[in-house]
C-alpha cells in the first residue's frame, strides 16, 4: 500500500522543475499549446460556431427555408411547459439508469474474473468485446427480432417454460428493458476491457503485499482495486452517461416498426421517445428548426448535469489528493 | 493436494460463467448469420429459426442488385482509414500534454475540453450542414474526414491512461539527456502506450465504420455513400423490408471490421505498458 501515492502525482512532471533559463509564458509553453491546437481548432470551425449558430436559431422561427423569425425566449418557454419534452427525460433517464448500472456491474466482475482467468484469457477479451463492434442499425434489427412478440425468441422461450408472452415492443416498460438489454449487451463487455486495462495497471506487489499482509480476495478487491480502479470507473461513468442519456439509434432502429405517426415516435405511447428522438421529431417531422435548436440546448444543460454529478461523486476522495 | 483441488474447481466455476457470458455476447451473431440464410417469411415464423436456411446466395444476389455494396464498402475504409490516423496522431499529441505537463490555462482548457465531449452532436448538426454547404464539402468524404480528425473522447481516454502508463522517471531521464518536446512524445510517450493506442485505433475505425446519422445527412448523393448509409437506403425505400436480404448486408458489412478488429486485437492484448520502468 505504501506504494499507492507514488502512482497518485502524475502530474509532477519535468515542466515543473524550475527552469534553468527562465522565459514567458507563450515562448516557454508554445510548443504544447501548439500540440492541442488540432482540436481545438477543428472545435472552433465545426463545434463552435455551429454551436452559436443554434444559440441564435433558439431564438427565432425558422422552418428551413424561409426566413428567420425574432422569437425572443419564447420558445425556451414553451420547452419548460412541454409535457412531452418532460416525458422524454423521464424516458432517457429510466432507458439510462436500466442499462447503466448493470452494465457496469456485470462489466466490473467480467473484468476480475478475466484479470484472474489464466488460460484463454484472449479469446475471452476479444468475444466479449465483439458486440461493440456491430453497427447499431444492424444489431437493433436483430434485437427487433429477437423482442418481437409473436416471433421473437424472448416469448418463445417463455412459452417454452410456460409462462405468459409479452408484447415487448407494446408497452411501456417492455420497451424500456428491450432498449436497455440492447444497450447493455453492446456495451458490457466494452467496459470490460477498459476496467481490464484499468485493472492491469495496477503493479502486482501491491497485490502481493495485500496477500503477505493477510487480506482476502473480497478485501483486496475494496482496498487494493477498487481505489486504484477510480480514474478508470470515472472515465467509463461519464461516458455511460454522455452516450446513454443521447441514445437514438437503438430506439429509432428498434422502434420504427411499431411506430405509428413518425419514425421518430418512439413507438406506442412515446414510451421509447428519447430525449433525441424527441429533437429530430421536432426538427425534421416539424421542421422546426427554433424549437429543434432550443430543445437540442435542453438537452446539452441535462446531460452536463449528470455529469457533474457523476463527477462530484466520484472525484470527492479521488484524485484530488 | 486439497487447495489445489479447491483452486482448480474455482478455476472451473469461473471458466464456466466466463463461457455463458460469451455465449451470451456471441448469440445475436449466430442469429444475426441464421437470419441472413432465409428469406423473410422464414425468419418470421414460428417457431424461431435456429439452424441455417439455404437462402443465403439468392439474399447476397437481390442485396447486390439493391445497393452498390462493394462503392460505399470502399467509401467506408477510405473515411474509416483517414480519420483513425488522424485522430490517432492529434489525440495523443495533446494527451500526453495535458497527462505530463503544466502550463498557464491547462485546467480551464481541459475542462472546456469536457464540456465539449458533452455537446450533444445534434446541437451541432444543422449549422454544420450549413456551413459545410457553403464550402462545398457537402457530399464529399472530405465532410466526413475533417470534422472527426480530433475528437474529445480520445484526447480524454488517452489522458486517463497515459497519466498512469508513462513514468515520470522515464521522462525526466529522457529530459536530461536533451530530448525535446517531440522526441519525448515520440519515442518515450508513445512506444509506452501501444496498448492505448491500439485501442482508440481500433475503437475510432468501428466508430467512422458504423456512423450513420452524420452521413446520412451530409452524403446528398444516394450513388456515393457509404455502406451503413447504403444499408438503411436498403432498411427504408423497400416499403416492407426484406430482413434476410438487410441482415445479408449486415453480416457482409462486419467482415471488413472483424478483419481489424483481430488484427489490432494482438496489440491489445499484450501486456498493457506493464512494467515500463523496470525494463
Amino acid at each position: 500500500m505504501a506504494t499507492v501515492p507514488a502512482l497518485e502525482k502524475p502530474t509532477m512532471t519535468v515542466a515543473d522543475a524550475p527552469a534553468v533559463q527562465p522565459k514567458t509564458g507563450l515562448r516557454k509553453y508554445w510548443h504544447l499549446y501548439a500540440a492541442i491546437s488540432p482540436f481545438y481548432l477543428l472545435f472552433l470551425a465545426f463545434g463552435l460556431v455551429p454551436v452559436g449558430f443554434s444559440l441564435y436559431l433558439s431564438f427565432h422561427r425558422w422552418d428551413g427555408l424561409g426566413s428567420m423569425e425574432w422569437a425572443g425566449l419564447s420558445q425556451y418557454q414553451y420547452l419548460l411547459s412541454d409535457s412531452d419534452f418532460w416525458q422524454s427525460i423521464g424516458t432517457t433517464i429510466v432507458i439510462w439508469a436500466l442499462a447503466t448500472f448493470p452494465m457496469i456491474f456485470l462489466a466490473m466482475v467480467t473484468a476480475v474474473m478475466l484479470n484472474s482467468a489464466v488460460r484463454y484469457k484472449n479469446l475471452y477479451r476479444f468475444a466479449y468485446f465483439l458486440p461493440n463492434v456491430t453497427s447499431v442499425v444492424a444489431i437493433a434489427i436483430v434485437f427487433g427480432s429477437i423482442f418481437s412478440t409473436n416471433f421473437g425468441l424472448v416469448n418463445a422461450l417463455l412459452q417454452a417454460v410456460g409462462l405468459d408472452q409479452v408484447a415487448w415492443l407494446n408497452t411501456p416498460w417492455g420497451i424500456k428493458v428491450a432498449i436497455a438489454t440492447l444497450m447493455t449487451w453492446q456495451w458490457t463487455g466494452y467496459n470490460a476491457i477498459i476496467f481490464l486495462a484499468g485493472l492491469q495497471t495496477i503493479p502486482s506487489d501491491l497485490y502481493e503485499a495485500a496477500r503477505i499482509d493477510g487480506a482476502g480476495p473480497v478485501q483486496t478487491f475494496f482496498r487494493v482495486t477498487l481505489p486504484l480502479l477510480r480514474p478508470t470507473l470515472l472515465f467509463v461513468l461519464v461516458v455511460s452517461t454522455v452516450t446513454g442519456l443521447q441514445s437514438f439509434s437503438e430506439p429509432q432502429v428498434l422502434l420504427q416498426t411499431t411506430a405509428n405517426e413518425s419514425t421518430f415516435s418512439g413507438g406506442p405511447d412515446h414510451a421509447g421517445r428519447t430525449m433525441v428522438l424527441y429533437f429530430f421529431q421536432q426538427t425534421f417531422d416539424n421542421n422546426d428548426f427554433g424549437y429543434g435548436a432550443a430543445v437540442a440546448w435542453g438537452i446539452f444543460l441535462v446531460v452536463v448535469l449528470f455529469s457533474i454529478i457523476n463527477w462530484r461523486l466520484l472525484q470527492r476522495r479521488g484524485e484530488e489528493q | 493436494m486439497a487447495s489445489i483441488k479447491g483452486s482448480r474447481r474455482r478455476g472451473i466455476a469461473l471458466h464456466a460463467v466466463l463461457i455463458v457470458g460469451l455465449l451470451l455476447s456471441a448469440f445475436p451473431f449466430y442469429w444475426a448469420v441464421i437470419m441472413s440464410t432465409h428469406t423473410s417469411s422464414e425468419i418470421f415464423s414460428y417457431p424461431p429459426k435456429l439452424l441455417p436456411g439455404s437462402h443465403f446466395l439468392e439474399n447476397v444476389r437481390n442485396l447486390f442488385d439493391a445497393i452498390d455494396f462493394f462503392g460505399s464498402m470502399w467509401n467506408s475504409l477510405l473515411v474509416a482509414t483517414t480519420v483513425t490516423f488522424l485522430v490517432l496522431f492529434f489525440d495523443s499529441l495533446a494527451a500526453f500534454v495535458f497527462a505530463k505537463f503544466r502550463f498557464p490555462g491547462r485546467k480551464l482548457l481541459f475542462a472546456l475540453l469536457m464540456l465539449i465531449f458533452m455537446v450533444p452532436a445534434q446541437l451541432a448538426a444543422i449549422p454544420q450542414f450549413v456551413i459545410m454547404a457553403k464550402i462545398g464539402w457537402i457530399g464529399s468524404m472530405t465532410a466526413l474526414i475533417v470534422p472527426a480528425a480530433a475528437n474529445a473522447f480520445g484526447i480524454f481516454w488517452m489522458r486517463q491512461y497515459m497519466k498512469s502508463a508513462i513514468h515520470d522517471e522515464l521522462l525526466d531521464a529522457a529530459k536530461l539527456d536533451g530530448a525535446n518536446f517531440m522526441r519525448q512524445y515520440w519515442h518515450v510517450a508513445l512506444p509506452v502506450v501501444r496498448p492505448g493506442l491500439a485501442f482508440l485505433g481500433i475503437f475510432t475505425f468501428m466508430g467512422q465504420w458504423n456512423d450513420y446519422a452524420w452521413p446520412l445527412i451530409a452524403l446528398t448523393n444516394p450513388d456515393n455513400v457509404t455502406l451503413q448509409v447504403a444499408l438503411s437506403q436498403l432498411n427504408g425505400t423497400h416499403g416492407t423490408t426484406d430482413y434476410g436480404m438487410v441482415m445479408t448486408g449486415a453480416v457482409l458489412a462486419l467482415v471488413p471490421l472483424l478483419i481489424v478488429f483481430a488484427i489490432g486485437a494482438r496489440q491489445i492484448i499484450g501486456d498493457l505498458a506493464k512494467g515500463a520502468v523496470r525494463e
